[in-house]
Order: structure tokens, then C-alpha cells, then sequence
């Protein structure tokens, strides 16, 4: 089917098993909250239109509690104000997928067109040390599977799950092959089996991922914002926050390559690689087809998986190359993290824009051809 | 006597709540609606925001939930609408419910959502030392009034009326003995009910605002509490700085999650 981006998403969320959503409206996100509001009743899902994102993101996080798979969409303002919920979210350990079709910024910025400058927000948006999985596809089938994937990580690890959409990909459509069940993977949160009086819903185990009990279940237990401890009561005992904080960055860390997407295309052999994500990515990709047919070697690589970072992958390919261009909408945001990654190994450019146009193929052919 | 201890989470004790402080009067007589209602510990889930009185639901023994600073009724309406058969008791204080929780407070209301909000109302933000909230009233001293407010207090009750609440009451905790019938009648609403509890804060409210002990806070509550029934046969400048207690509103109105399962059922694919 012929499918706008806005629209994949939805049904990725839906064969993820999202069975709840709250939102509020905001370009260019709407679609996917209206899309929901038809959808999810026909299948005994729940939707709720809330007051503010800040109330969507709560009401997110309540049904996450009581076992649903559940989501929030927004863009722009509607993002920032989540933040400090999707702070507890981390702290409390509550699944969650939050979608960001960004847009240009800041403040109300440019509601009807498309920028990349959330990434950083993304990572850090909310206050205090956490740690969060962000992913951000390129087409419109790769929306669909990502929307999986971001269910499955934030079931699986317990976490909220950032995904990165921005106007351009939002909007656009392109074909869409739904993939047969037997290529898709569906991922659980860990549910306890013990006896309700043994729970400990924070307790250290081995995956450094606590079994999570539904609320109404018959485990009765406390959840807060707090720093808390194994029983999740609050505790201000150093050792214990230690030992909390720690198991946290540990849980999303340890299964770094679990949550580990990205594409790479001629990486060997090439001196100068192109480094791209979401839909600016498909600009850096034409550049690296039309440059090739001029015999030029320009390889690109294109993490999904934005945060955690790919340093692993950054690291091989700077000291395998000579340039990494960065290409990216916004003022040079992630050019910082390859820059940190790559150590001077190699030397980082930035092809970037700001203005609400998209980066451009002959904009990157350009750099390109100055450092070849 | 009833058995407080069965609902308690006694190893969580000694709690937070300066001496005299009015909180724990309220947390005793949410245990005893919920006993009279003889509802089962598992399916009552208690949730709440920040502050001194969202202390509450760390003490019981439901499911319960702390959140974020005027949240709660957010947090709540996500758990309601995704099990409607839970039963969900918001906790908050007149700060965490009507100045940062505000927006939350009367879209809860006006979907009248089946959820039963108990607002604890001192008056004052006790958790961060004393600074004035939107029920502080004219003239009352606080941290950051000081040299008296110069704001307009809100009629908490009054609002969640106009809103659209279906279950509104008012009580003190001086008259303890009432409150659980309140909260009971406020449980047993299907709909979105406030009771709004007058509560001393003896440390942050009391003692900026020349009361010289709790007995003083309780005999002032004792003395401005009117009764609805007497209030009606009272004029204006009669009640003039007193409030009314008891049910203030009580009527029906289709619940939003029963609005809800219908469309369910009105949409839902044939399978
Ligand atoms: C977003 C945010 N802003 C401010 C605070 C600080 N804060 C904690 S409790 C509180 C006020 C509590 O007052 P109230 O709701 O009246 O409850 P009480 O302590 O009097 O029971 C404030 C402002 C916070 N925790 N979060
Ligand atoms: S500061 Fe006031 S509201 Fe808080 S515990 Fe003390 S008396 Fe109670």
C-alpha cells in the first residue's frame, strides 16, 4: 500500500500491540493521533484526547502501569513539554514510546516544516543522569519496523523509547509492503512469577531488568519519581542510590548491540564516508549513488539507532577514513558526537540546514568534491 | 475497633508529617471509606502527586502511585481508562491539584471521569516551606506574601462544580467523624467526585498566620465550618468568611469510560 509516514507509524505501533494512546494535537504529528482515534476502538483499544502533552505523556505512562502497550505523538513545543514525565518514566521504569515529528524550532518555530533539531533534546531533554534509546528511520517502510522495534526496546528494557520522525518523512508517502508475521519479532516487559509477597519491584537481578507487575494484578506496590529502593519506596541512602543509578545506565548499556540498528553501504574501501540519519539521510544517499557513477569512493553510514550512540561503528570508521561529512537539519548537532567519537583520527565535516529546506544531494556532492 | 493495620504499610512508619499536622486525620478516614466500602486492597489504586498530603499513598496498602508535581489526575485518568474496573483515588494538595494541576483538575471534571480526587487544603504549600497557593486566602500571610496575599483564593469545591464534577463535598478534619462518609459517598459516585478536606498545617500555615497551635488551627475550623443545610437559611453576611460542609453536589451524568466501552462496542470490528 501506498502509505504516508505518519500513517506507517500507526500501523507499526498497532502491530507492535499498542493498545493505548494519548495525545495532543500539533503539526506535523497530528496524523498519526486522528489515525488512532478511528483505529484503536475497533479493536477495544483505548484513546484519549488529554488537556496538554504534559497530561498525554502522565496518561501514557498510567495505562503502561496497568499492562498496555501505550503511546504519545507530538512534535516541537508539545515535546518539550513532555519532558519531565518521560524523566519519571526513566526513573520509574515504566515502558513507554514517545514519537517526535520534528519540526523547526525553537518555539513554535516552524510548524509545517521539517528539521532534525530534537536530537540532542532526545538524549537530554529531561533533567538529571539517564539514560534513553532514540531511533530515527528513513523511509517510510523503515518507519513501520522501527515503530516495532521502539515497542520492543522500551518492553523489553523497561524504558521510554524516543522516536524521531520529522516533517519531511512524516508527510511523504511511499510504498509500504507489509512484512509477514514470521519476519516480525514482538517483544514483552518482563512480568514477575514469584509470589505477590516476595515482589520487589526494583529488585537487582542478573539482566539488570526487574520483572515489571501490572497494576490491579494482585501485586500491590509503590511506584514514585523519587530515588527509591529495591520495594520502591525512597531512600536517600548513598549506597543504595549508588547502586540504583548505576543498574539503570547498566540496563540499557549492557544490551547496547540488542539496540544497535543502523545501514552502511560501501563502507570498505571508502576514504570518505557520509554520515546521515532520518530523512536527510536519503539526500546523503542519492549524493553517494550520483558521486559513485562519477567513480568517486563515498560510502555511507546511516545509524537508526541514534542514542545510544554507534561510537563502536563512529570509531572503526575513522580510522578507516579520511573525511566523515556529517549531514544533518539542524545547526550541528550529532557532527558533535562524531567529532568526540572520531578523536582527530579522521577529519569531520558538517553539511547541515536550518531554514525549513531540507539538505540537499548536491549540497553534499559539493563538500564532497572540496575534500576529495 | 477497626483494624487500621490491615491496610497499612506499618514498616513504612514513622511517616513524614510534622506533629498535629492534619494529613494522617484525612489518610484515616480515606481507610475507613474504603473498608465500609468493603473494597478489596487490589483493586483500589491510590495515586498522587508531590507534596506533603501526596505523601499519603507511600503509607497504604494498594496499588499506589506517586508522580509528578499536579499530575496525578493524568496518571490516574491513563490507569481508569485502560481498567476501568480499578478504583481510583486521587490524593492532592491545594497547590499540587489547583495551581500546577489546575488545567488537570477541571478537564477531569468536565469528562467526569469516574475517579474520586481527595484535595487536602491547607491553605498553603507546605512540602517547600510555606509559600502562598491559590487557596491562601486575601490578606494571609506566607513565604512569599509577606505582607499578606494580594490574590484571590479559589473555592476549590465551587470550581470542580462548575467544571462539571457529579459528586462534590466539602469536610474538615476536626469533623473526622464525617469525612469517611464523604469519601465513601464520593467512591461509590460513578463520575468524577472532589471531596476537598480543610486541613491544619500547623508548621508552614499556622504559625505565619498568628494561630498559636494546632488545637487553635482546630478550633478555627470547628468555628468557620457550616453545615450545607444551616448554610441555606443563612445570608451572605452571615456566612461571611465561614464555608460549607457537607455534599454540596450530587447528580448524575454519563461516565466517561462507560461512554467509552460504548463506543467500543458501537466501532469494534465484527470478528
Ligand atoms: C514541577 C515542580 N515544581 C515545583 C516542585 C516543588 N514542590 C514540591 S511540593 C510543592 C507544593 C506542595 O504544596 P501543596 O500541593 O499545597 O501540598 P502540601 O505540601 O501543602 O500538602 C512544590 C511547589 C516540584 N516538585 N515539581
Ligand atoms: S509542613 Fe504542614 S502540611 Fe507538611 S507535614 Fe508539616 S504540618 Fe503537614
Amino acid at each position: 500500500m501506498f502509505v504516508q509516514g505518519n500513517h506507517a507509524c500507526v500501523l507499526g505501533a498497532l502491530r507492535a500491540g499498542c493498545r493505548f494512546f494519548a495525545g495532543y494535537p500539533i503539526t506535523p504529528s497530528s496524523e498519526i493521533m486522528e489515525i488512532l482515534a478511528s483505529e484503536l476502538p475497533k479493536i477495544g483499544g483505548k484513546f484519549i484526547q488529554m488537556e496538554d502533552e504534559i497530561a498525554a505523556m502522565g496518561a501514557v505512562i498510567g495505562a503502561s502501569l496497568t499492562g498496555l502497550k501505550a503511546m504519545t505523538a507530538t512534535s516541537g513545543p508539545g515535546f518539550s513539554l513532555k519532558q519531565e514525565n518521560i524523566g519519571y518514566a526513566a526513573m520509574a521504569e515504566i515502558p513507554c514510546v514517545v514519537v517526535n515529528v520534528q519540526r523547526g524550532g525553537p518555539s513554535t518555530g516552524l510548524p509545517t516544516q521539517s528539521s532534525q533539531a530534537d536530537v540532542q533534546q532526545a538524549r537530554w531533554g529531561t533533567h538529571g543522569d539517564h539514560e534513553i534509546i532514540v531511533l530515527a528511520p528513513s523511509t517510510i517502510p523503515e518507519i513501520y519496523t522501527t515503530t516495532i522495534w521502539a515497542f520492543n526496546y522500551a518492553e523489553r528494557f523497561r524504558t521510554p523509547v524516543i522516536l524521531l520522525l520529522d516533517e519531511i518523512i512524516g508527510h511523504m508517502r511511499e510504498m509500504l509492503k507489509i512484512p509477514p508475521d514470521d519476519e516480525i519479532e514482538l517483544w514483552d516487559r518482563p512480568r514477575p512469577e514469584c509470589e505477590p509477597g516476595d515482589y520487589r519491584p526494583y529488585q537487582m537481578v542478573d539482566t539488570d531488568i526487574p520483572p515489571m507487575a501490572d497494576f490491579g494484578s494482585g501485586y500491590r506496590y509503590h511506584v514514585t519519581g523519587l530515588c527509591h529502593d529495591e520495594t520502591g519506596f525512597p531512600t536517600n541512602d548513598p549506597q543504595i542510590i549508588d547502586r540504583v543509578m548505576r543498574r539503570l545506565t547498566r540496563k540499557i548499556s549492557r544490551y547496547r548491540d540488542q539496540i544497535y540498528r543502523s545501514r552502511e553501504s560501501n563502507l570498505e574501501g571508502s576514504e570518505i564516508v557520509l554520515f546521515s540519519y532520518g530523512s536527510t539521510a536519503r539526500a546523503a544517499k542519492q549524493a553517494m549513488d550520483l558521486l559513485r557513477r562519477e567513480k568517486l569512493n563515498v560510502g555511507l553510514f546511516r545509524p537508526v539507532t541514534i542514542w545510544p550512540f554507534p561510537e563502536e561503528q563512529v570509531r572503526k570508521i575513522a580510522r578507516a577514513s579520511r573525511h566523515i561529512i556529517v549531514c544533518e537539519a539542524n545547526m550541528g548537532q550529532i557532527v558533535r558526537e562524531v567529532e568526540r567519537i572520531s578523536c582527530s583520527q579522521t577529519n569531520v565535516h558538517l553539511v547541515n540546514s536550518m531554514n525549513g529546506e531540507p539538505v540537499t544531494p548536491s549540497q553534499i556532492m559539493e563538500q564532497v568534491k572540496e575534500v576529495y | 475497633m477497626f483494624d487500621y493495620g490491615y491496610y497499612l504499610r506499618k514498616e513504612k512508619f514513622p511517616h513524614i508529617w510534622c506533629a498535629g499536622c492534619g494529613d494522617g486525620t484525612v489518610l484515616k478516614a480515606m481507610l475507613r471509606a474504603i473498608h465500609n466500602l468493603q473494597l478489596s486492597k487490589d483493586e483500589v489504586v491510590v495515586v498522587s502527586g508531590i507534596g506533603c498530603s501526596s505523601r499519603t499513598p507511600g503509607y497504604v496498602d494498594f496499588n499506589t502511585l506517586h508522580t509528578t508535581h499536579g499530575r496525578a489526575l493524568t496518571f490516574a485518568t491513563g490507569i481508569k481508562l485502560s481498567k476501568p474496573h480499578l478504583k481510583v483515588i486521587v490524593v492532592s494538595g491545594d497547590g499540587d491539584g489547583t495551581a500546577i494541576g489546575g488545567n488537570h483538575f477541571i478537564h477531569a471534571a468536565r469528562r467526569n471521569i469516574d475517579i474520586t480526587m481527595i484535595l487536602y487544603n491547607n491553605y498553603i504549600y507546605g512540602m517547600t516551606g510555606g509559600q502562598a497557593s491559590p487557596t491562601t486566602p486575601l490578606g494571609a500571610f506566607a513565604s512569599t506574601a509577606p505582607y499578606g496575599s494580594i490574590e484571590s483564593n479559589f473555592n476549590v469545591s465551587r470550581l470542580a462544580e462548575a467544571a462539571g464534577a457529579t459528586f462534590v463535598a466539602r469536610g474538615t478534619a476536626y469533623h473526622a467523624a464525617q469525612l469517611d462518609r464523604l469519601i465513601e459517598k464520593g467512591i461509590r459516585n460513578k463520575g468524577f467526585s472532589l471531596i476537598e478536606v480543610i486541613v491544619q498545617c500547623p508548621t508552614a500555615f499556622g504559625r505565619r498566620n498568628r494561630y498559636r497551635n494546632t488545637l487553635d488551627m482546630l478550633h478555627w475550623q470547628k468555628e468557620h465550618a457550616v453545615p450545607v443545610q444551616v448554610a441555606a437559611k443563612m445570608s451572605p453576611e452571615e456566612m461571611n468568611g465561614k464555608f460549607t460542609t457537607g455534599v454540596l453536589v450530587d447528580k448524575s451524568r454519563p461516565e466517561f469510560t462507560d461512554l467509552y466501552e460504548q463506543l467500543i462496542d458501537r466501532v469494534r470490528t465484527p470478528r
